[in-house]
């Protein structure tokens, strides 16, 4: 996997303009993901620094949310709903044949680097699941079939 | 003359094609040189028509769906502008049976209107409760929402009177409220489809409970996992600012509040309203012990409402028609309206607001036409991955918070999962426990642990290891996780796995359920 680094002055100007905003660490968080697409290590030591906070706070913030990687990700991101309604309808096959297909498990990657897989529990689309959602679009009524079709658009 | 086509905007829509569909039906008319406009709405929430294409006329609006884009060139082969004959046809909106029986009243405009447009958020009723609400004196609104009858629709059903009543006597020169639209329970959808499809109903919402306590922030938390609906709050925003409906001066009242939104980080416990209130504050979403309660100090330390959406998303129709018509609606203590989630295995799903007091049955039989495999049901979670399993004799139970406590259910929010035959209850109650120990705070030890070791007991009894030891041991896991937790998620986990115990033990191994000594 692409190994990048990252120091303070790639860093800061993406979280200049939370300067003054209470909290602003989750913001903070999700625009360095948005951006780099996971949350690099060197980013800790600034991010800490910048809002006068231990690099072990904002470590442990970073590690309770299932939403942040601490890791770079595949060209894509892949979302398989696990939760309840899903199950109701076919989502524990469905789960079974995206790891079979990708030959990976969740929170990996495939060996190709195109595709992480993650699970979620719900996306709210609970009365046509199974559902999923890709680079967060969202797919619902999932079978085998769809899934190919989905998996041979994904470039 | 212009033909008006609606498709919705809905991300169920849009999960089954909606953007495709609406793609296509452009490119259709174009070529066919038929003059159209093309409004996304919001959706009516028959979810199994969706995408449903709608075409006004002057008799009204039509409904065709399910429609995927390969169906477009047939309906306008059929001349579906003009209403012409076509298998997806039903007939006019309004008197589809699933949408006549119901009482709208907080989902009063879904699918009918365009959700960023404020013009047509006024157009059908929107801000008059706000405008009514700017007449009155805080005290006189927090009187208002006590005497509706209104309970908290996230779950704990508590009376958002006496929550709002307890802010506003709260001496603070900083006041805030809350919007929780960390909507994680599986089978729910209700607050998103508001978010995506009525924002300004919430705001609307959300800025009369500022006046009701002297709040002048506030924040929306918005889970994640929900991309379409927080682009869909974030516009809306934009647009009430620029209207002033938000911000300084309201409508030139004087009133000034601000709106300010958080995304949430995918951690199902931040739903709970004390660790909700530690991550907008940038920090890991651990549970809070209470007291003090969060309405004398919650965010930042300062007297706070925390509302759910949908709660709040209510809160406008009872300033614009009152108290008394909202309380009208409902049975014993729940009063008004819910908007039931049909979910999971079932032919009809989709939103269904209606009075409380309607059966279970009537909810999963009349409106959602039993399962969609066709299969016999065999079981319904009800509120949630914390809400109890029921089983088909159960199912003439009232969907009301009391009557549901008694067969030892919950309401939670209002999400209803069908299972038919095929399910193995014993694999779901391990699931239960398995999402107790991926989403616990970590702050209760029954709860961390209990989960770790629930997992491994339901492991035990699926293999066949003495079982009926392991039963009782999951029966006193359970009773220290329920009796042990500061917060609903171990101390409701122990639901779903003791009524998928109780109610459906042949799946366990067991003959019989052994009684705990």
């Amino acid at each position: 996997m692409l190994k990048k680094d990252f120091d303070n002055a790639a860093i800061l100007p993406l979280i200049t303009e939370f300067e003054g905003v209470p909290g602003a660490l989750l913001p903070i968080l999700h625009r360095i993901q948005e951006t780099l697409g996971y949350i690099p290590q060197q980013a800790v030591g600034c991010v800490a620094e910048f809002l006068n906070l231990s690099r072990a706070e904002v470590h442990g913030v970073i590690s309770f949310y299932q939403h942040f990687r601490q890791h770079a990700c595949g060209k894509h991101i892949l979302e398989v709903c696990k939760a309840e309604a899903c199950q109701s309808r076919g989502g524990r096959e469905l789960d079974a044949h995206v790891r079979e297909q990708l030959k990976c498990d969740f929170n990996e990657t495939t060996t190709d680097g195109k595709i992480t897989l993650e699970a979620v529990y719900c996306l709210g689309l609970c009365a046509t699941g199974p559902s999923i959602a890709i680079d967060g679009k969202p797919y619902s009524r999932v079978n085998e079939q769809r899934f190919k079709q989905l998996l041979e658009q994904m470039s | 003359m212009t033909v008006r086509i609606y498709v919705p905007i809905d991300s169920v829509a849009l999960s089954l094609g909606a953007d495709e569909v609406a793609g296509a039906i452009q490119i259709e008319a174009i070529q066919r040189g038929i003059d159209i406009q093309l409004v996304r709405n919001s959706s009516r929430g028959m979810l199994w028509l969706e995408t449903l294409v709608e075409v006004e006329t002057e008799q009204g609006r039509f409904a065709y769906g399910p429609v995927n884009p390969q169906d477009v060139k047939s309906l306008f082969d059929a001349d579906f502008i003009r209403l012409g004959e076509h298998p997806l046809f039903h007939g006019a909106v309004d008197e589809i049976p699933y949408l006549k029986r119901q009482q709208r009243l907080t989902f009063a405009r879904a699918g009918i209107t365009d959700p960023q447009s404020i013009t047509d958020y006024v157009q059908y009723g929107g801000y008059v409760g706000l405008q009514n609400a700017l007449t009155m004196d805080a005290e006189t609104i927090v009187d208002c929402i006590t005497q509706s009858g209104l309970r908290g629709r996230g779950g704990a059903a508590f009376p958002t009177g006496i929550k709002w009543k307890t802010v506003l006597d709260s001496e603070s020169e900083q006041k805030y409220v809350v919007c929780n639209a960390d909507e994680g329970d599986s089978g729910t959808f209700s607050d998103r489809m508001i978010m995506e499809g009525d924002p300004f109903m919430l705001i609307e919402g959300i800025t009369i409970a500022a006046l009701a306590v002297n709040a002048t922030e506030g924040y929306i938390y918005v889970r994640s996992e929900y991309p379409h609906a927080y682009a869909s709050l974030k516009q809306a925003i934009n647009t009430a600012v620029d209207k002033a409906y938000l911000g300084e001066n309201i409508l030139g009242s004087g009133k000034t509040f601000n709106l300010n939104m958080r995304k949430a980080a995918g951690a199902y416990v931040c739903g709970e309203e004390t660790a909700m209130l530690e991550s907008i504050e940038g920090k890991r979403g651990i549970v809070r012990a209470k007291p003090p309660l969060p309405a004398i100090q919650g965010l930042f330390a300062k007297p706070t409402v925390i509302n759910n959406v949908i709660s709040l998303a209510t809160v406008p129709v009872i300033f614009s028609q009152g108290a008394d018509f909202y309380r009208d609606y409902g049975m014993g203590r729940s009063r008004g309206t819910l908007p039931v989630q049909l979910a999971g295995n079932i032919r009809h799903g989709g939103l269904v607001e209606i009075a409380f007091g309607i059966t279970l049955r009537e909810l999963i039989e009349d409106f959602g036409g039993n399962t969609e495999s066709g299969r016999a049901l065999r079981a319904v979670q009800v509120g949630g991955p914390l809400g109890a399993y029921l089983c088909d004799s159960q199912l003439d139970v009232r969907m009301d918070c009391e009557a549901l406590q008694q067969v030892g259910g919950s309401l939670g929010h209002g999400g209803i999962v069908v299972f038919d035959d095929t399910v193995d209850m014993a694999q779901q109650a391990k699931f239960s426990m398995q999402f107790c120990e991926i989403e616990s705070c970590g702050k209760c030890t029954p709860c961390r642990l209990g989960a770790t070791r629930g997992v491994e007991v339901m492991d035990n009894i699926i293999s066949g290891h003495n079982v009926q030891q392991q039963t009782l041991l999951l029966k006193d896991l359970c009773s220290t996780m329920l009796d042990g937790s500061l917060c609903a998620m171990g101390g409701m986990t122990p639901f779903p796995v003791l009524s998928a115990l109780k109610n459906f033990p042949e799946d366990f191994n067991l003959k019989s359920v052994p009684e705990a000594g």
